[in-house]
């Protein structure tokens, strides 16, 4: 199973959710991916021993000064705009260049190489309590967050079949989509806020645009209204879980300490809370079932080719 | 020689628009005849790369400098190299901008100015020709 736990915003106590999900079904052995890779934290929460390490990198454009005639083919194909030719001369921006390698096949004098541009690292290793744990770090000042989430979904430096918990980055953009994309159930941490709200509506647009189930986990649940609460109920999301406003949650948070470690009593409700999400999983698959079913190759045909 | 003045509608009088990148239109100017002329800023809905887009329009369109208000750190490098002059003025209208700009009245860019997008560029030279 494939589960990503997102928020609108940050600050909501997604990585608190993502984390003490973690470690309340430690039975299982599950693995954390930490997907915000421009400030990943969660590691904190899990210490991990990262003994695997892996650089993503995109193939950039270089231009042999010698060969290139500076004829602009390269800048008119490149749908970017990541690079130029100026009175003959031209200009990469690695920031602004996708990888796409148009310019290179279009390039008439075969001028231009492709170098790796590393855009940030992938590590893992193994964390607390049988958890398996794996983080993207993008570069400093580097925008390109997809591809190093994308790279981070696909790695597998553990075995298939466990179940996978990604901490989303923050907000409704790009790499929150991406992190998105190929899980099997969304887990929306939001704030009972009009704030919360307004993030909580586009975040199940973009969950249904991308035809994904999503729940609600309501933390900090009695700081505002129930707007949150009517807004599930209209639209048949479910509320899966309440952490009440507690000044000590916050304060054991802030010390780097898991909330399921400080606050053990909140064990059984995350456990129930992945029971939950599991058997929603299971309806929705066993519903969609007949027509899988439909697709595949029958068992007549199979024995036909014994 | 060819001036360009970042502006929001296409006619000489139009005011300043102030983001060079995303300006809707681009007024060009010769500033011996005072003939101009505007051009639809093919950056201006761009997703990303307005800055370089709209300064490899204007490479193209043969201007030695430019008037507007800011300019990204891309915009800024890609102009540079094409050795294009860069002015920033607050506000005015493009036809009262020309004569700032021929009264010497116009702040000069020598750097980025706008918020930093994406950082700069990286040189590569070709062959000049
Ligand atoms: S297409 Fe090739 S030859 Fe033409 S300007 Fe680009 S790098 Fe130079
Ligand atoms: S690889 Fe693609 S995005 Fe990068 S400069 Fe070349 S054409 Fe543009």
């Amino acid at each position: 199973m494939i589960l990503t736990v997102a928020s609108g915003k940050g600050g909501t106590g997604k990585t608190t959710v993502a984390t003490s999900l973690a470690l309340a079904i430690t039975d299982i052995s599950p693995v954390l991916l930490d997907c915000d890779v421009e400030a990943p934290n969660a590691h904190i929460f899990l210490q991990p021993q990262f003994d695997q390490r892996r650089e993503i990198g995109l193939p950039i454009p270089e231009v042999d000064a010698v060969r290139c005639t500076g004829c602009g083919r390269c800048a008119e194909v490149c749908q970017y705009h990541a690079i130029v030719v100026m009175g003959g001369k031209v200009l990469v921006f690695p920031e602004l260049c996708h990888g796409c390698g148009s310019c290179t096949l279009q390039c008439p004098e075969g001028a231009i190489e492709e170098v790796p541009n590393v855009l940030g690292v992938l590590e893992a290793g193994p964390a607390k309590d049988g958890i398996y744990f794996a983080q993207g770090v993008l570069n400093v000042g580097e925008p390109m967050a997809v591809p190093v989430i994308r790279e981070l979904k696909r790695w597998r430096p553990f075995p298939e079949g466990r179940t996978i918990i990604r901490d989303a980055p923050p907000g409704n953009s790009c790499p929150v989509v991406e992190t998105i994309q190929g899980a099997d159930f969304v887990l929306l941490v939001t704030e009972p806020t009009p704030f919360g709200l307004h993030d909580l509506r586009l975040a199940i647009q973009l969950t249904r645009e991308l035809g994904i189930p999503a729940g609600v986990l309501v933390n900090r649940d009695g700081v505002g209204d129930d707007g949150v609460e009517e807004f599930c109920r209209k639209e048949g999301i479910p509320i899966l879980m309440r952490i009440p406003l507690d000044q000590r949650i916050g304060k054991a948070v802030a010390r780097g300490e898991a909330l399921v470690e400080a606050f053990p009593e909140y064990l059984p409700q995350f456990r129930e809370l992945y029971t939950q999400i599991q058997s929603l999983i299971d309806s929705r698959q066993d519903a969609a079932l007949p027509q899988a079913m439909g697709t595949r190759p029958s068992n007549d045909a199979k024995a036909g080719w014994s | 020689m060819k001036l360009a003045i970042t502006g929001g509608t296409p006619q000489f009088e139009t005011q300043l628009e102030r983001r060079f990148g995303r300006c809707a239109y681009f007024i060009i100017v010769d500033t011996e005849t005072r003939a101009w002329e505007s051009f639809t800023n093919p950056a201006a809905d761009a997703r990303g790369g307005a800055g370089t887009q709209a300064a490899q329009f204007l490479a193209n369109q043969g201007v030695e400098a430019v008037v507007s208000g800011d300019f990204g750190p891309n915009a800024f490098t890609a102009l540079d190299a094409a050795s294009i002059q860069m002015y920033s003025a607050q506000e005015g209208q493009a036809e009262t901008l020309v004569d700032d700009f021929l009264a010497e009245r116009l702040e000069r860019v020598t750097g980025s100015t706008g918020p930093a997008h994406h950082g700069g560029g990286r040189s590569q030279g070709g062959r000049r020709r």
